[in-house]
This record gives structure tokens, C-alpha cells and sequence, in this order.
């Protein structure tokens, strides 16, 4: 399936938007405002945007056009319209930072304190048009756990575009913008990618900083551009990694010539196919991978069948991690410095549980509670502990595997986008879309979707691409070749 | 106190935990100024506010320091420590955790000896861990202010074996703990100003076993001496529940600086789990050998070992030594005076006496070498042990060096008259100056010898040499002259 006409004819890429901007051909002020011209038309019936930096985005622009040829030529995105997650701490001046969530709905950063890899990209000429809406906190798969109401999926309005990167998936597949910014903890940046027919990469856990992006679970929260082409998502990402003194966990690894990487061709490259993955899905998504992957053969890749690390056990240790993770990163929001703070509570557990109960979604809650179970002295062997071995034993798993091929192919979620609502009052159904994309998290490993298909209602569907830590460049040469070019 | 539970046959056991803040510039996880006091909330950050999205840096002066206090206790670096989150709710903690170390602590395995009431004693050192500080919370009517100034600190948290039998000696080792980390550096222990906190677990048993009874905690002693008094009062408390047939409760107990009490705080059942698991925003701390030898070799020499070598090399007394040794600066005033020509015990009485007294009362200061000047020239009777002292003070107050001894002695007058012939006229000037007191002297009235070297003195404006006036004294009276 691909993308309705009225849609796909007038978006230029990251990359070409980058290049008439910097040679002069448009102005950074018009990319800018159609950008927002069509989010102002898509806003009311996707609800893609929380916030929308109509001024500041066209200030930026002009002080973008305002340079110099020289000046605009070292930006590498310059006049990029840009979209993030709002989990990416923006400068309080411009709006407030939500995640989502009803407790942060007014939270302003103080001065001075902005996300790392949100400042880079703006400092690399890009410009922010605007907060995506997302799942609360990253939890969730299909973008109906917002406090400010679910997102749509722009190929087909009744069904939910994935999550919890919902806003920024669906603001990239209607076109409003060339890329958005989303954060991938289970495949929140991947999944929605493949429900809405657009790349989304995942990079190495510690190849871009997380400083001042709101932590779910740290071990394996990421940031991830979601774009329409896999040359977008290289560029984006020479501009957003690279070490950072503020996160101790954000390795030391130069940043590489991506976007070479991706034109560079699979000769020689050892491809492994997760054949029981493949064999998971529906068929005619399922058909179109094989035929993809054959490609990849004709261009000179060497493909072989591998047993991918399995899923059940990898979904229940990410979740039980996650949830730990998360109910401790999340006992901040307790109503006392910031935030929402419940009103007329008489003592501090009434404070501490009426803010947080009336601040924090069900679906949050759950994951809380999830994770103070999981660690309770007493269960946290069985639990916490008991996952953090089967982690242990996907990582061998990965590094078994990557010793005999480059890069690993499947698919990223095991089905195309469901209608709103189907999935209500069943988390376990939920979790089960992250089957394909939890496993690299739990690796720590880098992984790309790209549109490869669909189900058998013609919705899109997903070839994910994972590579040994730190291997971008392999992940990319495989990716640029999987790609039929832009959609 | 112990009399009793000694009557009982029972013996105290007590353990402590100590908590140490690090004289880093900044705090330990962020860059914050890492002071005491201030405005309230005018030293926080994204980072130790706790505030969406942000990340904890370990700051490495702190890790040195650390492992500067574990060596300087004995302890076995571990090569690599892990940070744990501590998880609990409390409004001066803004994360919701603490980061600290669990399972893999920075150090392990160490003792300190220490002076204590019963004589030299030694207490084993269990394990040593880096952790950041929490905020203050204070109470006020029916409002809790928080000030986040101290929240993130750099702390060591030293725990002790069940090693102390007495609160006496838990004291001793306090004291010996706080002379410690401020000699090699790390903190200036001061425990009213929160450098040092002490928590103590307290218990009893029948003396000569070896299992260990039902503890309580204390805590919120924030003096040496309040360790001690709780201490006391808490066996009493625990051996009049035992001698009652009970057995002792474990609870966590807050000692009252104005009760003189201690009141349970909570239960050990109802005691917080923490939910302990590895802190992912950081990576194992990685301590390399070489790290350690160099923190190592820039080890001083220790209070203890530094008296020791005193006694054992210039003669000096246990006492002395250890009055010497109880600040380094101190110490290293001693021995450079020493260095310098002086005799060692003149210039540990100097040091001892004069100097410190100068050091707290006025603004100032000489150089060893110029007390060594000094005590050079009373050894040589230039000028009297006396008058010294007073020339000494005006050393203090100009900051004068070695080149300005001679010249003050003259400025002020006080050559010590020990010019025999000299003596003998003024000792002849005196005797003729209180004839019925110089006619009894002569019948034997021997005290009188003082009043004459006394006003001999007065009449030289302390010149003289005592003990030369008084020879000439004698001299004179036995020569029978008058």
C-alpha cells in the first residue's frame, strides 16, 4: 500500500529540503510555514500535535535565512521543518514539556535547560514546528494512552498509527513534516514506523545523549528519527550522535559517514533472515520480505536462515525491566517541586497519592505498580532478577548471531494497524506488538523499519534491520538496499 | 551504667554508620558548588532537582577522595563498584531515589585504631561506599520547607563491626574517624554542621557469648557527646527491658537532644525495602590499580604512625605525641621547627604550649624557623624562657621572620641580664632597697629568696635571668654581704 496521492506529491525529503535551503533554491520561511499550513489542516482529525511553535519556528527560520551562502551551507539540515516527541525537553519560553501526561500538562523547563540531541538538530538547522503527541510516559503500542486524547493514523483514520511515538509517526506519514523525533524504548519509534508506512531508526543504546529526554526505562529509552527515507535517517542521525559530558552512558564512538553507508550496496554482506519471525506474519506481508531479501541476494548479499533470539521470553523480561525501570524513574513526579499536585490534601501519602493518582494515566499506573512488584525484596529475585539473566542470554544470543552475519532481517510487528479501541482493556495483546521489537532493546543493538508490504487489508507493514552494537553503517547499507526509494 | 550490665552479666554491643560529606568543590553527581549553608535552593540544578530528563555525571575528585579514606582505613578497593538506586518517597529527596552503592561497594575490609577508655583499641572497618546526600527538610508548624542546597553531596558511608563494648569507646573511635579524614583531606568532619552523622545499632548479650542479641538503631545524635549519652542510655534502656524478663524490640530509635531520650521512630518490621537495583544512568565504577597506587603514594603519613615516630626518633612522650598529632598543620609546625635546629622537646612544649594557644586566639603567624631562631637564642641565654614567650607574641602578630628575633629582643628590652657582675648590683640594689626584709632573709627566711629574685626582675623589666639572680643570691648572702 502507499501513501495517498494527495499526500506523497509535494513532500520533499529531509535531504532535499536541506539542499535548497542551503543553496538558496527556497527559503527556510517557506518549508517552514507550508509545514505548518498542513499541520494546521491535519491537527483537528489526527490530533497529532500537543504543541505547535508557530512563531518561534518562523523566527528560526528567518534568522536561517538570514545567513549567509557560507553560513547555510554548514548547516547540514538547514530550514528542515522538524517535529519532536514530547518527551524532549524543550526551552520553557516555547511551551511546555508533557510526555504526554496530565501531570507535566504545564511544566515549563527552567532557563537554560533543554534536551542534548533536540539542541543539536537545531543547531544543524533544523526547525522545530512542534510537540507530537504520544503514549504517556512511552507506554504504550498504539497511541491511545495520551492524556490528550489518541492520535490517528493518517492511511486510515479509525486505526490507531502505533506507539508510543504516535504524534511524531503520524505527523511524518501525512506529510506534515520530512522527520520527526520519537524515542524507542520497546519499538516505540520502530512500530508506528511500520504501521504508518515510514523508516524509523533505532540507534545503539549510548550513541545519542538522553539528557533532557524524559526517562520510561533508561536501559533502554532511545531517541530515534522517523522519516520517509533511509537516507533521511542517516542524515539525521550524523547530526544527533556523538558523545555528550552530561550523560555518562553516551559512548565515545565518532560519528560515521552514514549516509555514504547507505548507498554503498550489500556486496559481500552476510544477511541473516529470523525465518520463524517471517514465518509469524501474515502472508502477503510476509511474501513481500522474502522478496525483498531475494534482492538483497541479487545484489550481491550472502542470505542464510538463522534462529532469532526467542520472543516470549524476551517480551516478559523487557516488560518486567521496563516497568522496574520506569516506577523508579517516575517517582519524581510526586506533586511536591513540580507538576501537578492534587489539591486539599490534608498530610503527604495524601499528596504523594492523589497527585500521582489523578496525575498519572491507567496504563502508567499499571507499569508503576508492575515495577514496585517486580523489585519488592522477596520477588525480586524471581522477577527483576530472574529477567535481567534472560537479557543476559539474548545479548549472547545477538552476539553468537553477529558473529556470523552482518545484519539480522524481519519483521517489526507481527501485524498492520488495528482499529482504535480493539485492543481496550487487554494489555498483554498490547505488549504482544513489541514482540519483534523487543528483542534489540534488550541487546542494546541498533535496528531500522523500513515500509516493506502489507497485511491482508492492505495496511503497511514492516522489514526490520538490527546490527551488532555500534554497526550503524552495516545497518544502513542493508537498509538502502531493502529500499524500494521513496514512497 | 556499665557497672550495671556488667552486674547483669551482660555485654553492650554496638556498631556504627558513619556518614562522611566529601570536601569536593562540587557535587557529585552535577556541577554544583558543594558548600555548606547559603541561601536555601540557590545551589540546585536540573540534575539534583531531580527535574524530567536529567542525568547524574560522577564527579571524579569524589572518587579519589573516596579512595584516599578507604586506603587511609585499610580497606581493599574494589577494582569495580557498582551505584545502586535507593528507592523511597520523601519530600528533600527529588528523584524518588538516592544513588548510592549496594552490593558491590567502592571498599571492604579495614579498620582504625584509636585511644580508647580502656587503652589502645581497634575497630574493623566492614565496608566503605560513595553516595550522594538528600536535602534538608525543615519543620515549622504546620509546614515542611525543603532545601535542596545539600541535596547531591558527595558522602562515604563507613560501617564498623559490632566492635565497640562501651559507649566511651564508640566516642574515641569517632574522634579518631574525625582526625582522620580531616588529615588526609577528604572532609573537615565537622558533625554540627553535617560533614559527619553517625548512626549507631546497639545490643546486648551475655558477656562472653558470641551470638548477637536484638539491635535498635539510633539516630539523630548530632554531637560526639550526644553519641555517647544516647549510647548510655539506650543500654540502660535495653538491659532494664531485658533484666525485666522482656525481650528487646527492634525499632529505629531518634535520640532527643533536649529529652535526653529516645523515642522509637518505627518498628523493624514495618522498615522500608528499597527496591535496590543497579543505577542504568551509570556505568560500573572502574577503579584501575595504577589509580590506587597513586592515591596511595600521596598518602601522608598517619596521625598515629606520625606520633610514633616522634617517640621513637626525638624521645617525645605518648601524651606529647599525641597533642602534636592531632592536626597535621600542627604536626608539620612541629617537626620543620625540629628541622630548623631546635631541641626537639623545647619545640614540642613550644608547639604544644604557645603555638597552639596564638593559633586560636589571634589573627597571625611565624614560621617554624622563626621559633627555632628563638628557642636557639634562649637556649643560649640571650634571652629568658619568660620573655621569649612575649617576644614570641610579637613574632605572631607582625608575622615575623628568623632575621627579626635579635631585633625584637633588643626593641622590647628583654636581654636577659645573666652578666654576672651586672646581677650583683642589682641584686645589691634590691637587698639595700628592703633592708628588714634583706635582715630576715639573712636569719633564714628562705621564701623571701622569690620576693628578691621577684623584685630583681621588676627592676630589670624581666631581664634578669632567674636562675643566675638566684645564685647571686646565695652568692652574696653566702659571702655575707649586705
Amino acid at each position: 500500500m502507499s501513501l495517498p496521492a494527495s499526500i506523497t506529491r509535494s513532500i520533499p525529503t529531509v535531504s532535499d529540503i536541506a539542499r535548497w535551503v542551503a543553496s538558496g533554491t527556497r527559503s527556510a520561511e517557506e518549508t517552514v510555514r507550508e509545514a505548518l499550513d498542513r499541520i494546521r489542516s491535519d491537527q483537528p482529525h489526527l490530533n497529532t500535535f500537543l504543541h505547535v511553535n508557530g512563531e518561534s519556528a518562523l523566527r528560526e527560520a528567518d534568522r536561517i535565512d538570514a545567513l549567509d551562502a557560507a553560513g547555510r551551507e554548514r548547516l547540514p539540515l538547514a530550514g528542515v521543518p522538524l517535529a519532536a516527541k514530547d518527551m524532549f525537553v524543550t526551552p520553557g519560553r516555547e511551551g511546555p514539556t508533557t510526555a504526554g501526561s496530565r501531570l507535566l500538562e504545564r511544566w515549563r523547563a527552567p532557563e537554560g535547560y533543554e534536551s542534548a540531541v533536540l539542541r543539536r538538530l537545531r543547531d544543524a538547522g533544523a526547525v522545530l514546528v512542534g510537540k507530537t503527541n504520544q503514549d504517556e510516559f512511552g507506554m504504550g503500542s498504539s497511541g491511545e494512552h495520551s492524556a490528550f486524547g489518541p492520535t490517528r493514523n493518517p492511511l486510515a483514520t479509525d486505526r490507531v498509527p502505533g506507539g508510543s511515538s504516535s504524534g511524531s509517526a503520524a505527523a511524518v506519514a501525512s506529510g506534515s513534516v520530512p522527520v520527526a523525533l520519537g524515542t524507542d524504548t520497546g519499538g516505540s519509534v520502530r512500530q508506528p514506523a511500520s504501521l504508518t508506512g515510514t523508516v524509523g531508526l533505532r540507534p545503539t543504546w549510548g550513541r545519542v545523549s538522553r539528557y533532557g529526554m524524559v526517562a520510561f526505562a533508561s536501559s533502554f529509552d532511545q531517541a530515534g528519527p522517523i522519516t520517509r527515507t533511509v537516507e533521511d535517517a542517516a542524515l539525521l542521525l550524523e547530526s544527533m550522535a556523538g558523545p555528550d559530558r552530561r550523560d555518562a552512558t553516551c559512548g565515545r564512538q565518532q560519528v560515521d559517514r552514514w549516509r555514504e553507508a547507505a548507498g554503498a550496496g550489500v556486496e559481500g554482506l552476510r544477511v541473516g533472515v529470523a525465518a520463524d519471525w517471517v514465518g509469524a506474519i501474515p502472508g502477503t506481508a510476509a511474501e513481500a520480505l522474502e522478496e525483498a531479501v531475494g534482492r538483497l541476494e541479487e545484489a550481491g548479499a550472502r542470505l542464510r536462515e538463522v534462529t532469532a533470539p526467542p520472543v516470549e521470553d524476551a517480551l516478559a523480561a523487557y516488560y518486567l525491566i521496563a516497568a522496574s525501570e520506569a516506577g523508579s524513574n517516575l517517582a519524581r513526579y510526586d506533586g511536591v517541586r513540580y507538576g501537578y499536585r492534587a489539591e486539599g490534601c490534608r498530610d503527604l501519602d495524601e499528596l504523594y497519592g492523589r497527585s500521582r493518582g489523578e496525575g498519572l494515566g491507567r496504563e502508567v499506573r499499571r507499569r508503576v505498580l508492575l515495577g514496585a512488584f517486580a523489585l519488592t525484596e522477596g520477588y525480586a529475585d524471581a522477577h527483576y532478577q530472574r529477567a535481567r539473566r534472560v537479557q543476559a542470554g539474548v545479548r549472547e544470543a545477538f552476539a553468537r548471531l553477529f558473529q556470523e552475519v552482518d545484519v539480522l532481517i524481519g519483521p517489526t510487528s507481527p501485524q498492520g494497524a488495528w482499529p482504535l479501541g480493539a485492543k481496550e482493556g487487554d494489555p498483554l495483546a498490547m505488549y504482544r506488538s513489541d514482540s519483534f521489537t523487543v528483542p534489540a532493546s534488550l541487546g542494546g543493538i541498533p535496528a531500522l523499519s523500513l515500509p516493506c508490504g502489507c497485511d491482508d487489508e492492505g495496511l503497511p507493514m514492516g522489514a526490520q534491520v538490527m546490527a551488532d552494537r555500534f554497526r550503524e553503517d552495516l545497518l544502513f547499507r542493508a537498509a538502502g538496499a531493502l529500499e524500494e526509494g521513496p514512497s | 551504667m556499665s557497672v550495671d550490665t556488667a552486674q547483669r552479666g551482660l555485654e553492650p554491643v554496638i556498631g556504627l554508620e558513619i556518614h562522611v560529606r566529601l570536601q569536593t568543590r562540587t557535587k557529585m553527581f552535577c556541577g554544583c558548588t558543594n558548600r555548606y549553608g547559603g541561601e536555601p535552593n540557590s545551589r540546585i540544578c536540573p540534575v539534583c532537582l531531580g527535574l524530567p530528563g536529567a542525568l547524574p555525571v560522577p564527579n571524579r575528585e569524589a572518587v579519589h577522595m573516596a579512595v584516599r579514606a578507604a586506603l587511609a582505613l585499610g580497606c581493599r578497593v574494589n577494582g569495580s563498584s557498582l551505584f545502586e538506586r535507593k528507592n523511597y518517597f520523601y519530600p528533600d529527596l527529588p528523584k524518588g531515589y538516592q544513588i548510592s552503592q549496594y552490593r558491590h561497594p567502592l571498599a571492604k575490609g579495614g579498620g582504625l585504631d584509636f585511644s580508647g577508655p580502656g587503652g589502645p583499641a581497634r575497630a574493623g572497618i566492614v565496608r566503605l561506599h560513595l553516595e550522594e546526600d538528600a536535602g534538608k527538610s525543615i519543620h515549622a508548624g504546620d509546614r515542611t520547607l525543603v532545601d535542596l542546597n545539600r541535596c547531591g553531596t558527595p558522602l562515604v558511608e563507613i560501617v564498623t563491626g559490632p566492635d565497640f563494648r562501651e559507649p566511651g569507646a564508640a566516642r574515641a573511635f569517632l574522634t579518631a574517624l574525625r582526625r582522620l579524614v580531616r588529615w588526609i583531606g577528604v572532609s573537615d568532619g565537622n558533625m554540627e554542621e553535617g560533614s559527619l552523622r553517625c548512626d549507631a545499632n546497639v545490643s546486648l548479650r551475655p558477656a562472653g557469648s558470641d551470638a548477637l542479641g536484638p539491635r535498635t538503631e539510633v539516630k539523630n545524635m548530632n554531637s560526639f557527646k550526644a553519641v555517647e549519652e544516647a549510647l548510655s542510655a539506650e543500654i540502660d534502656r535495653q538491659a532494664g527491658v531485658v533484666s525485666s524478663g522482656a525481650s528487646v524490640e527492634p525499632a529505629t530509635m531518634l535520640w532527643d537532644e533536649e529529652e535526653r531520650s529516645a523515642r522509637v521512630m518505627r518498628a523493624k518490621e514495618s522498615a522500608p525495602d528499597y527496591r535496590y537495583f543497579p543505577e542504568p544512568d551509570l556505568l560500573p565504577l572502574l577503579v584501575t590499580a595504577e589509580a590506587v597506587r597513586d592515591e596511595r603514594s600521596g598518602l601522608p603519613e598517619f596521625p598515629g604512625e606520625r606520633a610514633r615516630r616522634f617517640s621513637e626518633v626525638w624521645g617525645l612522650d605518648a601524651d606529647t605525641a599525641a597533642v602534636l598529632t592531632d592536626s597535621r598543620p600542627t604536626a608539620d609546625y612541629f617537626e620543620e621547627t625540629v628541622n630548623s635546629g631546635a631541641a626537639p622537646e623545647e619545640a614540642a612544649s613550644w608547639v604544644a604550649g604557645e603555638v597552639l594557644r596564638l593559633r586560636k586566639g589571634r589573627a597571625g603567624g611565624a614560621a617554624p624557623g622563626t621559633l627555632a631562631r628563638l628557642l636557639e637564642r634562649v637556649a643560649g641565654e640571650r634571652v629568658s624562657r619568660t620573655a621569649a614567650k612575649e617576644v614570641f607574641g610579637r613574632l605572631w602578630e607582625e608575622g615575623g621572620g628568623p632575621e627579626d628575633v635579635d631585633r625584637l629582643i633588643e626593641e622590647m628590652g628583654l636581654q636577659q641580664l645573666s652578666d654576672e657582675d651586672a646581677l650583683r648590683e642589682e641584686v645589691g640594689g634590691v637587698l639595700a632597697r628592703h633592708p628588714e626584709e634583706a635582715a630576715e632573709w639573712r636569719r633564714g627566711r628562705e621564701e623571701l629568696t622569690g620576693f628578691f629574685i621577684g623584685e630583681v626582675m621588676r627592676a630589670t623589666g624581666g631581664a634578669a635571668d632567674p636562675h643566675r639572680t638566684r645564685k647571686v643570691l646565695e652568692d652574696v648572702r653566702r659571702e655575707g654581704r649586705a
